[in-house]
């Protein structure tokens, strides 16, 4: 498909849309199909049949809208309507209010905040677009990036546009991607290869999920430029095999892209060819790391190895590899089409351009969001949040997963950007954000955390395998009333040791939880090692202690 | 049961094996393919036995040694058959907060098995899962394979009764 064959299926495919009066759209990502959106579409699709208005009314199913603990949502255009909670009893209501009063019972609040306040880059077909048909992301200028930099830039070209853009790897840690294109496309070798990390292991976090089942070629897009970049020919999208839909989706995504001749060989008509195929994890947490991420692509366990060599000079098979996460690609193709210098006026001086989040926990509005770097916290919780429940206190956000850390009330009024996240004891990690109320305990918290990384860990290095294990047993004799003040003595010490001399980034920030809630909620532990009490009512310790009492 | 090393064939007649014999092939039997094979092996047979290990050993030309390291590595394969029902509740961290281990422990005590076990007639298996990234609906529980999000647990151990009870009643 050439440039001007693009622009002609785009066009036919925006005039088909615009030929219908009214635009139902029914969420089928994972959140709405749990409760049975699949089934809500069949039902939309069969009043609108069935009342003759087959011909101006559209019903589709699209991505992730955002509000995932209202769903099933469907929104009708225009007016631009969002009703939540359907059923497929109020399908017949929904149908024959078309062009009338809005069924306001079911209304969602379109000004609310929680959409309002949202920059969307990353999820802007989310919602808007069949994630299953590639005519509707070629409607939305999909591919006329990929297209561009075939036709009218040089590789070299594309790495500077990323270099300005400053966009920063979405992955968690923010080591700046254009740096590493930079490295990849230097690196001497006749094989390369383009990795996409969608191995989302963090609990608490979906936003790869939701980017890869709602906009499947944007990924695919923004690899393929990755790959014309560096000068790779074959790519792999490692995504976890608890993601049946996303791997479903991708499948389908990289068979029309090949028909349409965006993938595979001789893309566009030009010389530059690039394959892609999906590599299924198998649920190790380790494998997020690029290493393990490579020897489990290999077939073998994921185990990390040490770096240097990284993977952009020896990756996959030894070849200069470029790894990044399913967000940083997505980033990609709005990057070309819009400029880096577009890109780089968003955000904050050395955080730039906007940040997935999936907000979950003890907040008022769950679901998927999308901000610009730079926003506060207290704006994420309090204003797109909605604060916190059955008017409960709050007392910290969890970000970055088991990697990351606990940020209290005195944070909140700071913005979100990699280093002041870093400076209060968290990090970005891939964008989970999990808010807590004054019903978790502090002490419960880090121990369910260091649960996790003793289970994940790999086992390879000594420090993390050991001292994960010992910290937790620590943890759970002071969660039990047990602990002394010599073991959190020995905790603080451990912490220390794991992260300095662990092998991969798994251990190296295991101790993160306990440290972080050591610095803010010393007060808990210490009333579960002295006063035998646990203050949230979590603990065991706290159902013996009022038998005492 | 003994592996022809230089022509291997499947452990049994079993149309399915067909199925592990096309991942492979897809992948050129490069040891590579071992996961994606494994994959293929689980979603036919439902779990990995030591004859399926043994053959796609022998087919990839992988040490035995390799593929149980590989099999025991990932947590998502089994090397044990799962119950007629599997309930998995998730134990993410959002899952966490808004209380799924009460919904574990009530499980567990209801049914005499922990987490990760089956019970002895193999209608149940209870598993518990890392996260299954429904986060906006926690907690999430899926009974065989269908999310079920905002879940109590009366309601979970009602609708466990319903795969277990339905079996004293000796009406399959």
């Amino acid at each position: 498909m050439t440039l001007e064959e693009l622009a002609r299926v785009a066009a036919s495919e925006q005039e088909a849309q615009a030929r219908f009066q009214h635009r139902v759209h029914v969420c089928v990502a994972a959140g709405c199909l749990s409760s049975h959106s699949d089934q809500l579409k069949d039902a939309l699709e069969a009043e609108v049949k069935q009342s003759g208005s087959g011909k101006t009314c559209l019903v589709k199913g699209v991505g992730c809208m955002g509000p995932c603990a209202a769903g099933p949502l469907v929104a009708v255009t225009p007016p631009g309507l969002l009703y939540q909670g359907v059923t497929p009893q109020d399908v017949a209501e929904i149908i024959h209010s078309l062009g009338r009063q809005p069924v306001s019972r079911l209304s969602y609040p379109t000004d609310a905040p929680f959409l309002r306040r949202q920059h969307k880059v990353v999820l802007e077909n989310s919602g808007e677009i069949d994630p299953e048909h590639i005519e509707e992301y070629l409607a939305a200028d999909g591919y006329s990036a990929l297209l561009k930099c075939l036709t009218s830039l040089t590789p070299l070209e594309v790495t500077e546009h990323i270099v300005h853009s400053g966009l920063r790897g979405r992955g968690g840690a923010g080591f700046p991607t254009g740096l590493k294109w930079t490295t990849v496309a230097k690196a001497n070798s006749d094989r390369k290869y383009v990795i996409c990390n969608a191995d989302e292991g963090d609990p608490g976090a979906f936003m790869d999920r939701s980017v890869l089942e709602s906009d499947p070629h944007r990924i695919l897009e923004g690899m393929a430029i990755g790959a014309y970049a560096v000068g790779a020919d074959e790519g792999f999208i490692y995504v976890r095999a608890e993601y049946p839909l996303a791997v479903k989706r991708l499948r389908t995504a990289i068979r029309q892209a090949e028909r349409q001749h965006l993938l595979g060989k001789n893309i566009a008509e030009t010389t530059f060819s690039f394959h892609v195929d999906v590599r299924l994890g198998a649920g190790a947490f380790v494998c997020g790391e690029e290493t393990a991420l490579i020897a489990s692509i290999e077939g073998k366990r994921g185990t990390p190895r040490p770096r240097p060599p990284f993977p952009a000079q020896e990756g996959l098979w030894e070849s200069p590899t470029l790894i990044n996460n399913v967000e940083t690609f997505a980033n990609i193709p709005a990057i070309i089409r819009n400029g880096g210098d577009w890109y780089a006026s968003i955000g904050t001086e050395k955080s730039k351009g906007t940040k997935v989040f999936a907000l979950a926990g003890r907040v008022h509005n769950t679901g998927l969001i999308e901000v610009p770097m730079g926003i506060t916290l207290r704006e994420i919780i309090y204003d797109i949040g909605g604060g916190i429940p059955e008017g409960r206190r709050f007392k910290a956000v969890q970000t970055g997963g088991p990697s990351g850390g606990c940020i209290p009330e005195q944070h909140l009024s700071m913005p979100v950007d990699y280093e002041s996240l870093m400076q209060v004891g968290s990090i970005m990690g891939s964008g989970g954000m999990i808010v807590m109320d004054e019903t978790s305990c502090m002490v419960d918290v880090a121990r369910y955390f260091m649960e996790f990384c003793m289970t994940e860990s790999c086992g390879k290095c000594i420090p993390c395998r050991v001292g994960t294990v010992h910290m937790y047993d620590l943890l759970t004799k002071i969660a039990d009333g047990t602990g002394t003040d010599a073991d959190l003595a020995l905790l603080e010490e451990l912490c220390g040791l794991v992260r300095d001399t662990s092998l991969c980034g798994l251990g190296q920030t295991a101790p993160n939880p306990v440290v972080s809630t050591l610095r803010y909620f010393r007060a808990e532990y210490l009333a579960h090692i002295r006063d035998k009490t646990c203050p949230a009512g979590v603990c065991s310790i706290a159902k013996t202690s009022e038998v005492q009492v | 049961m003994l592996v022809d090393f230089a022509n291997p064939s499947p452990p049994s007649e079993d149309r399915r094996w067909r199925l592990v014999e096309a991942t492979m092939r897809r992948h050129g039997r490069q040891s590579h393919a071992l996961i994606e094979s494994l994959h293929t092996v689980q979603e036919s047979f439902g779990y990995l036995d030591l004859d399926a290990l043994r053959y796609v050993a022998a087919a990839l030309r992988v040490p035995l040694s390799q593929i149980y390291g590989v099999a025991t590595f990932y947590h998502f394969f089994s090397l044990k058959p799962q119950g007629e029902h599997t309930c998995v509740v998730c134990l993410g961290t959002a899952c966490y907060i808004k209380g799924a281990a009460n919904i574990v422990a009530a499980i567990e005590q209801a049914e005499h098995i922990k987490a990760g076990e089956t019970t002895a007639d193999g209608q149940l298996s209870l598993l518990s899962a890392r996260c299954l990234g429904s986060c906006g609906l926690a907690p999430a529980v899926v009974f065989d394979g269908e999310v079920a999000g905002k879940v109590g647990v009366p309601e979970v151990l009602e609708r466990i009764r319903g795969w277990t009870r339905h079996d004293v009643g000796g009406t399959r």
